[in-house]
């Protein structure tokens, strides 16, 4: 069945492959991309079906089933009702790392939307109309390079108050610095193409220009440095977390799990482990995925 | 040349006027920072003693005006909490955070380097494989989570490596890898992608030609082009970790002044939040002032454009 499914796939592209198809086959022949996909896809399952497949509440607090190990350790307290175990106030751990996966995909993923937005437009205007407009937006972009990121989110949570939305938009605004660099060169590089001079020539409005002719043409750069800048998101709402400054308890950002654990890694170090592997392999995977995305749909740049 | 030295330092110091208002303006993002400086729930009384005493009642374009120049004049004002001239103790604490900044500057040039070189010379072999590993990994760690696996294993399973403090070499060890191995990456890449490039110039086909040692070449010529950027960049990484030190100075207790920027936030010191944050920038301006004129002086094509 394989074998005819293709002997058939190859006969036809012996006559002219399709880019579809061709595009296909990168796809699926990327390892790297195909892992961070399925590893994407599985906390992405985690966390939307998070009040279907866990096994507890993760606000609910009994002190007397506090700190059970996972089932691996050859500890009598481990059961099956807590397969990860449960943390220093008896919350089960699978839970709430299940819930974590959802603050770390909504952080990461709304504040990359916000930054995309801002760099994208600063970038896209700056590489367009080049001039005094790209000598503003260049000088934005090194004033806000110059300004250490995590002390200044640091320092405006503590004063505005952290809270989810707070967290997003704080980091929204800080770092959409690679968004306007990387926007701002790959639009550079369209401008002067035939088909942006002819669609000035023909006098499509500049928003036209703008909209129709340059961003579809810079879509793909726009997606890599989407995926590298949740992960950044990621890192950084952890990060904010772990100091104490960003998403507040009870709510289990993988970040403050990490934090409230840090007291008990002398003796119950996996606290600490299982919330920092969830981190690792989300931001892993989303990187995998923008290399893949990167090299599937631009095979020529691949070194 | 000048021209573009006289340009460049006129940017810098047009970003450094922009992150001084930035920093100023941060204290007011709370609402009223004489109620924040007096702390939740103190009185009408005590509130408007501090309005009067840091003198918040003024126009805002005059205390500005009042605190750049004081600041330019080393005075980064009075830190109330600690009852102490905020300039003398953000100073006595820089050292310890440029020491840090250099160590895990020094780990990450020391492993990054080797591995790209290594990568370029042999594309695509086990190592260049084990190279991009190595990065990608690297990259999706957070590094306070690497920090604490490291005291893990090597503080508390194996008991090699002090936790916290600053009185050995050996306390520089775990803080120096977990600030510089997120750097690696950067370096590793640049230094992979520039030695493929310089490897396949003429002037290195010339020098094998030439029946120069392999060694001879590698080093003496293509490494000495291929590290040009590499310098820049190191210069950038250097600017960055010192702002994420304050992750891991936290989690090793070291008194320097990520700490210190961490205990002030905590609690809301805000002179000396506002001499950090500036400090910090400032230090960052300079560095990528002087990595652009270094690169200007090395590379011809900059200075003429």
């Amino acid at each position: 069945m394989a074998d005819t499914i293709k002997t058939s796939d190859t006969s036809v592209e012996s006559i002219e492959p399709t880019p579809g198809s061709l595009l296909r086959k990168r796809t699926f022949g990327h390892a790297g991309f195909m892992i961070g996909a399925t590893v994407l896809g599985i906390i992405f399952f985690m966390a939307i079906f998070a009040p279907l497949i866990s096994p507890g509440d993760p606000y609910d607090q009994v002190l007397s089933r506090k700190l059970i190990p996972p089932i691996w350790h050859e500890s009598a307290k481990a059961t099956w009702q807590h397969p990860l175990g449960t943390d220093l106030l008896g919350r089960d751990y699978m839970t709430r790392l299940f819930y974590g996966a959802r603050i770390s995909l909504l952080i990461g993923f709304t504040a990359m939307l916000i930054s995309g937005i801002i760099g994208t437009t600063l970038g896209v205007l700056a590489g367009y109309f080049g001039g005094r407009v790209d000598m503003v937006v260049s000088f934005i972009i090194t004033t806000r390079l110059s300004m250490p990121v995590v002390l200044v989110a640091l320092a405006v949570v503590s004063l505005v108050g952290s809270s989810l939305t707070m967290v997003i938009w704080i980091l929204g605004l800080l770092i959409w610095d690679r968004f306007a660099v990387v926007m701002r060169s790959a639009t550079q590089q369209v401008r002067n193409l035939d088909f942006v001079t002819s669609a000035q020539a023909l006098g499509c409005s500049t928003p036209r220009i703008l909209f129709a002719e340059i961003l579809p043409n810079i879509t793909n750069s726009l997606i890599v440095i989407a995926t590298i800048e949740m992960a950044h998101a990621i890192l950084l709402e952890a990060t904010l977390s772990f100091l104490g400054l960003g998403v507040q308890p009870p709510e289990p950002s993988w970040g403050l799990m990490i934090s409230e654990a840090k007291g008990m890694i002398f003796f119950d170090a996996w606290l600490i482990t299982i919330p920092g592997i969830g981190l690792f392999a989300l931001v892993l995977a989303i990187n995998l995925l923008g290399d893949g995305i990167r090299d599937v749909t631009a095979p020529e740049n691949r070194n | 040349m000048l021209i573009y030295m006289i340009k460049r330092l006129g940017m810098a110091i047009l970003v450094a006027l922009t992150v001084s208002i930035l920093s100023f303006l941060m204290i007011y993002l709370s609402g009223d920072p004489a109620i924040a400086l007096a702390g939740e729930g103190s009185s009408q009384e005590d509130i408007e003693n501090v309005r009067q005493v840091y003198g918040f009642n003024r126009p805002i374009i005059v205390q500005y005006g009042d605190w750049l120049f004081q600041a330019l004049q080393g005075n980064l004002g009075h830190s109330n909490y600690l009852k102490s001239d905020v300039a003398s103790v953000v100073f006595e604490r820089l050292p310890i955070t440029m020491l840090l900044g250099a160590c895990a500057l020094g780990f990450a040039l020391i492993l990054s380097i080797p591995l790209g070189v290594v990568a370029a010379i042999r594309p695509n072999s086990l190592v260049d494989r084990i190279a991009l590993t190595i990065a990608v990994v690297g990259q999706a760690m957070p590094s306070f989570w690497f920090a604490l696996t490291m005291i893990l294993w090597f503080s508390i399973n194996w008991r090699l490596l002090p936790i916290t403090g600053t009185d050995s070499w050996l306390n520089f060890i775990m803080p120096s890898i977990a600030l510089g191995y997120y750097v690696t990456p950067a370096v590793m890449r640049l230094t992979r992608a520039g030695m493929l490039e310089v490897l396949s110039s003429d002037y290195i086909r010339t020098a094998r030609a030439k029946g120069l040692r392999p060694m001879t070449v590698l080093f003496k010529h293509a490494l000495r082009n291929a590290i040009i950027p590499v310098v820049s960049l190191a210069a950038v990484q250097f600017g960055f970790m010192l702002g994420g030190s304050i992750v891991i100075e936290t989690i090793f207790a070291i008194n320097g002044l990520g700490f210190l920027a961490w205990e002030s936030i905590q609690r809301a010191d805000l002179p000396m939040m506002q001499a950090i944050v500036l400090v910090l920038s400032i230090f960052y301006i300079c560095l990528t002032f002087f990595a652009d004129m270094l690169n200007a002086f090395l590379n011809p094509l900059i200075r003429v454009s």
